[in-house]
């Protein structure tokens, strides 16, 4: 079967981090398995178009990038590397890898990638680059970082995993709570960086979400029971099951209230509300879960006017039990107007510290024009426009403040 | 085996903790120490004088000179020290929580560049 070398890229993008992370752990060193398995790629595109594609592509890509780091190891142990050594003498000691210990890799290097000594830009960088696959540049691009300061990133969070010996395993029980919520946390932040984009090109940054989504589904197959994990996969599906709805033409930015339903994706939905009715059963809500299960309310309802927002002011007042910030107090009010009128919402975000954040003086603006106070509205349209850049919501902005008359 | 040095840093204009808190810390660390033995990850450690005590020796136009005061004039200056063995960070990490809790510090984790012995 001849195979095209789109496909094959393909392959790329998918194994790269499983193969990786397997040669991680044979060698013990992350630059020389990230070397091998591209080498094993170039290696692919020469050969898999004259002999097919083999039955296993990711075993094949892992052994081949294996057998190569071996052959390089040796010509160069006989400058007494010591670690050379090590890893030509553990490499000898071990069979070929079997399936289930591959996917455990990816779970181990997944914790170093984010883990809490590594700085948040680093741990997102490294996660895109060592388990999506993405090169440097296509992670400078997506962050809108001039590309020699991603590399420059990477090189140094490299550079501290190995000085400094951060571990190459999942945590243990007493430690997993909390790195586990770094983990969740950087996949969270690269879907919201590709979902309400702080600039730059839409189109580039959709895959962010994708990217987001992926990892997601990984982890949720890895750890299937951290209800936390299986909480944020359905949030991030849910969230962009409305993605084709958030513009329109002419429009910008298209609010959840205005947004023309049809357009939802209703297989992310189904997939996103499944989830969440699975982490119901588990009775041990967390942060994503609950915010999943307010974002599947709102896709159960038909029209926005049959939005159940008692039930979200209820999940609201929950994730207010668990997680208690200024963001989570201000959405609670947005739902307690919708439910007890915009003078009980408004009364709610008096005392929010939330100046410098712009959604703050959005939903400001909105009630307060509600309650046809233009005069006070149009100066929170002006405190939320001098805080963003972002052109789409600019000019949704604008064009609100104008409907102000 | 790695090591680690855990640095203990003391911030110039701080509150100075009370003479018992002092005390308790002194305690605390004594009991640290003794841990750290006990696993087998000492290596060494102490408390360093005040930053007025110190004198910087350094090389000018070849010629060797020797100036009072800290070398850099900065409002955290270096109040103790330990060096302790671990596997990897985490291992490392865990005795740095323990040793700011003891020293009422904070600590700052950094890898020696060569393994240990052992």
């Amino acid at each position: 079967m001849p195979i095209r070398s789109d496909e094959i890229e393909g392959y790329f993008r998918r194994e790269y981090g499983r193969c990786v992370a397997a040669l991680v752990r044979f060698l013990g060193d992350i630059d020389i398995a990230e070397e091998a398995v591209q080498e094993a790629f170039a290696v692919a595109v020469d050969r898999w178009p004259v002999t097919g594609l083999p039955p296993n592509p990711g075993a094949w890509i892992t052994t081949t990038a294996r057998n190569r780091a071996i052959d390089q190891l040796r010509r160069e142990a006989s400058r007494h590397d010591r670690h050379a050594q090590a890893a030509l003498l553990y490499g000898h000691e071990h069979p070929p890898e079997e399936v289930g210990k591959v996917r455990d890799d990816r779970l181990r290097l997944i914790f170093t990638c984010c883990h809490p000594a590594l700085a948040r830009t680093a741990q997102v960088a490294l996660t895109l680059r060592l388990l999506g696959g993405l090169e440097t540049p296509q992670i400078a691009r997506a962050f809108l970082v001039p590309e020699a300061t991603m590399a420059q990133r990477i090189v140094r969070a490299k550079k501290k995993i190995k000085a400094a010996a951060i571990p190459y395993r999942v945590p243990g029980d007493a430690e997993l709570p909390d790195r586990l919520a770094g983990v969740l946390a950087v996949l969270y932040l690269v879907f919201n960086e590709g979902h309400t984009a702080t600039g730059g090109d839409s189109l580039l940054r959709l895959n962010l979400c994708d990217e987001a989504i992926r990892l997601a589904r990984v982890l949720a197959e890895l750890m299937p029971d951290e209800p936390e994990v299986l909480g944020l996969l359905a949030l991030l599906l849910l969230t962009h099951s409305r993605s084709g709805a958030r513009t329109a033409p002419g429009q910008p930015l298209v609010l959840l209230p205005d947004q023309d339903r049809s357009l939802w994706d209703q297989a992310l939905i189904a997939e996103g509300q499944d989830l969440v009715r699975r982490c119901l059963r588990r009775n041990q809500p967390g942060p994503y879960q609950i915010q999943a299960a307010i974002a599947a309310v709102h896709s159960a309802a038909p029209t926005a006017a049959q939005t159940d927002w008692r039930q979200i002011l209820m999940l609201y007042d929950q994730l207010m039990a668990s997680a208690p910030t200024a963001v989570v107090a201000l959405n609670r009010a947005v739902a307690l107007a919708q439910v007890e009128g915009p003078q009980a919402g408004l009364a709610a975000m008096e005392d929010l510290d939330l100046a410098s954040y712009h959604p703050f003086h959005v939903a400001k603006a909105a009630l307060l024009r509600e309650l046809g106070r233009s005069a006070e509205a149009a100066r929170a349209y002006d405190a939320a426009l001098a805080l963003t850049a972002n052109a789409a919501e600019r000019d949704f902005l604008d064009q609100r403040k104008r409907e102000l008359g | 085996m790695k090591q680690y040095l855990l640095a203990v840093h003391m911030v110039e204009g701080e509150e100075q903790p009370s003479e018992d808190e002092m005390q308790q810390a002194y305690k605390d660390v004594d009991a640290l120490n003794a841990q750290i033995q006990a696993e087998g990850a000492w290596v060494f450690a102490g408390g360093l004088h005040p930053p007025e005590t110190a004198t910087v020796v350094r090389i000018r136009d070849g010629e060797v000179v020797t100036t009072d005061g800290p070398f850099a004039e900065a409002k955290e200056q270096l109040g103790g020290f330990w060096v302790i063995k671990a596997t990897d960070l985490d291992e490392a990490l865990a005795w740095a929580a323990k040793a700011t809790r003891a020293c009422r510090g904070p600590v700052e984790v950094r890898p020696f560049q060569d393994d240990a012995e052992d």
